[in-house]
């Protein structure tokens, strides 16, 4: 129980197409994050899938059933938005409990949902307090507590973090991550941001302009990149896209990724003075501009002194360089 | 407020500005009231000072209270401003949440007729009105005033809440729908104590014209039993004798009900400001 089926799903707000036909399928358990740039349509697709709004054309079927005009509250599943959206009269508590007092839930059902839930998110002690007497993490965690307690079949979360600052948010995400796990229910994870995406999913659906560009696990996208836009979105830095011409390569585009690429003082394939370097502890970024393929950026584990004017050789790892053709399209 | 804008001179530049505004817009207001607890003759001698122990006078308010039938007059007015007011708030933030809310043909087509009553003036209607009135069998009837009142206010009232409903904010809208709340319950209980400030400041832009107006109340409705307190002052006001003590002691009395009113508003735009709506 909660799988989803999205068969040739188009949304057109007037003459905007803003989901050009979305094929998909999300097996019971797994967790599916969708990630693309901002205004890709990833909203418009959760919405959809939560009733919120009406797809143009095409189907949703939760559980194998059409739950095209089922109302949101008759579809088996629950949202977390990025803005929380609590209730700001009501308690935590009420808060957590509105929905299934509307579905008729008996009370001993909804104190003991309310119970389990608050516990599993260490909501006890704020159960009596109105949102606005809470932090942010502590909001996002009543709102996660809220969709828990519905039991819904499919989990719909909209950039759950998003408001957050940075340490919340890895916090936060552990948390989701083990919800996931304890839980084993259907999750659909809406992001702009690949790290997230990388770190949560089973499986990614990158989506960009309405468009599906690839769908797989995390590890696949990374290794093997359908297209340029997979290339370049997922991974960060961002993979270097160098022209293949200048290479002496027959493909349009040649990528290779910053931590597949090796430095050397003494000798290397690409000759270049360094223009910046970044030293993060763990790793450093050097902008390198090269003459033979312009400027590369190039990731190193560990600290790597060097800094702007130094010369060094760059050779990328040819076993883990993509090329790409006139399409964009990764060729064999 | 910066640093910048609170030293000494602008502090008192400012205080001083509204001082003088406030002193000029309280003047009428003061001088009416203190000249009625004053004798007729001390009003026209010395208009300006507070009544003194010869010249205090309470004739005002007890020829007021004995003629004419004030207290009705008084609830008139009362049951004219509540109710038009009720309506102007009520239609008012439903066709606001309607125009902000959902997607329709013609919607801003629809926004703008709505609006299209701030810029004409309802009085230049006022002879269909009556016609139409008449026609109805209405005339002389409280319910006259208040469905003209109603018109009159809404909008002002669409314009104002429809832009503050439009910001308010869509995901909790859509967690109320997949909480199961119907359309109604989500227009009630989420989205209009978010925009209560709002609600105020309509409250009290519509509610003053209302309660003041003499227009409306001596066309459609001058007949005793429905008159209003503007309307019942006018008695004293004649074309050769004016009574000013009661007069002054008509138009004090009926500062009083729409400035509980206010007070009651503006305690409600205040509140709403502070308690800080949850984003
Ligand atoms: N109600 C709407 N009316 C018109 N355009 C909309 C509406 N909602 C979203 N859009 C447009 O659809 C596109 C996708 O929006 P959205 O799904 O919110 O993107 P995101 O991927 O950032 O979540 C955007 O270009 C946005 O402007
Ligand atoms: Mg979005």
């Amino acid at each position: 129980m909660g799988s989803l089926k999205i068969e040739n799903v188009k949304k057109s707000f007037g003459p905007v197409e803003v989901l050009k036909g979305i094929d998909l399928d999300v097996k019971d358990g797994e967790f599916v994050v969708f990630v693309g740039p901002s205004g890709c349509g990833k909203s418009t697709l959760l919405r959809i899938i939560a009733g919120l709004e009406d797809a143009s054309s095409g189907d949703v079927l939760i559980d194998g059933q059409k739950v095209t005009n089922a109302p949101p509250s008759k579809r088996g599943i629950a949202m977390v938005f990025q803005t929380y959206a609590l209730y700001p009269h009501l308690t935590v508590r009420d808060n957590m409990s509105l929905g299934l007092k509307q579905a008729g839930t008996p009370a001993a059902e909804i104190d003991q949902r309310i119970a389990a839930s608050s516990a599993m998110l260490s909501l006890e002690p704020y159960l009596k307090r109105r949102p606005a007497e809470l932090s942010g993490g502590q909001r996002q965690r009543v709102a996660i507590g809220r969709a828990l307690v519905r039991e819904p079949k499919l989990f719909l979360f909209d950039e759950p973090l998003s408001n957050l600052d940075a340490a919340l948010r890895v916090n936060t995400r552990l948390e989701i991550a083990q919800l996931h796990n304890r839980l084993k229910s259907t999750m659909i994870y809406v992001t702009h941001d690949q790290v997230e995406a990388m770190t949560l999913a089973d499986r990614i659906v990158v989506l960009n302009a309405g468009r599906v560009e690839q769908v797989g696990a995390p590890m696949e996208l990374y290794n093997k990149p359908a297209n340029l836009f997979v290339a370049g979105f997922i991974g960060s830095p961002k993979m270097n896209f160098i022209d293949g011409a200048r290479l002496g390569e027959t493909a349009k585009t040649v990528g290779v990724r910053p931590e597949h690429i090796a430095v050397s003082d003494t000798a290397g394939a690409w000759k270049g003075t360094v223009i910046h370097a970044e030293h993060l502890g763990a790793d450093t970024n050097v902008f390198l501009e090269t003459e033979k393929a312009g400027l590369v950026t190039i990731r190193l584990f560990g600290e790597y002194q060097t800094g702007p004017g130094a010369t060094l050789y760059a050779t990328p790892d040819a076993a883990r360089t993509y090329r790409f053709g006139e399409d964009g399209k990764a060729l064999g | 407020m910066s640093k910048a804008a609170t030293s000494l001179p602008r502090t008192i530049g400012a205080h001083a500005i509204l001082l003088t505004y406030t002193v000029i817009a309280l003047f009428p207001v003061i001088v009416i009231v203190v000249n009625s607890f004053k004798s007729r003759a001390a009003i026209f001698r010395s208009p300006l000072t507070l009544p003194t122990a010869e010249t205090f006078d309470l004739v005002g308010y007890t020829t007021v209270m004995a003629q004419g039938d004030f207290i009705q007059y008084f609830q008139n007015s009362l049951t004219v401003t509540v109710a038009s007011l009720f309506f102007v708030l009520l239609f008012g933030a439903m066709a606001a949440f309607a125009l902000s809310e959902y997607r329709f043909k013609g919607n801003t087509i629809m926004g703008l007729y709505l609006a299209l009553g701030i810029m004409i003036p309802i009085r230049l209607g006022t002879v269909a009105i009556l016609q139409l009135m008449v026609a109805s069998g209405l005339v002389n009837t409280l319910t006259a005033l208040i469905l003209v009142y109603t018109a009159q206010g809404l909008p002002l009232a669409v314009f104002i809440l429809s832009e503050f409903m439009k910001q308010v904010s869509d995901d909790l809208k859509n967690a109320g729908r997949i909480d199961g709340l119907s359309e109604y319950r989500i227009f009630f209980r989420l989205v209009l104590p978010l925009v209560r400030p709002a609600m105020a400041t309509v409250a009290v832009f519509t509610m003053i014209p209302i309660w003041n107006d003499l227009w409306f109340p001596l066309i459609l409705a001058p007949g005793e039993a429905t008159k209003t307190v503007t309307l019942g002052a006018q008695v004293f006001i004649g074309q050769f004798v004016t009574n000013w003590n009661a007069v002054l002691a008509a138009l004090s009395l009926a500062i009083l009900p729409v400035l509980v009113l206010y007070l009651f508003f503006s305690r409600q735009l205040i509140r709403g400001i502070t308690s800080g709506a949850v984003k």
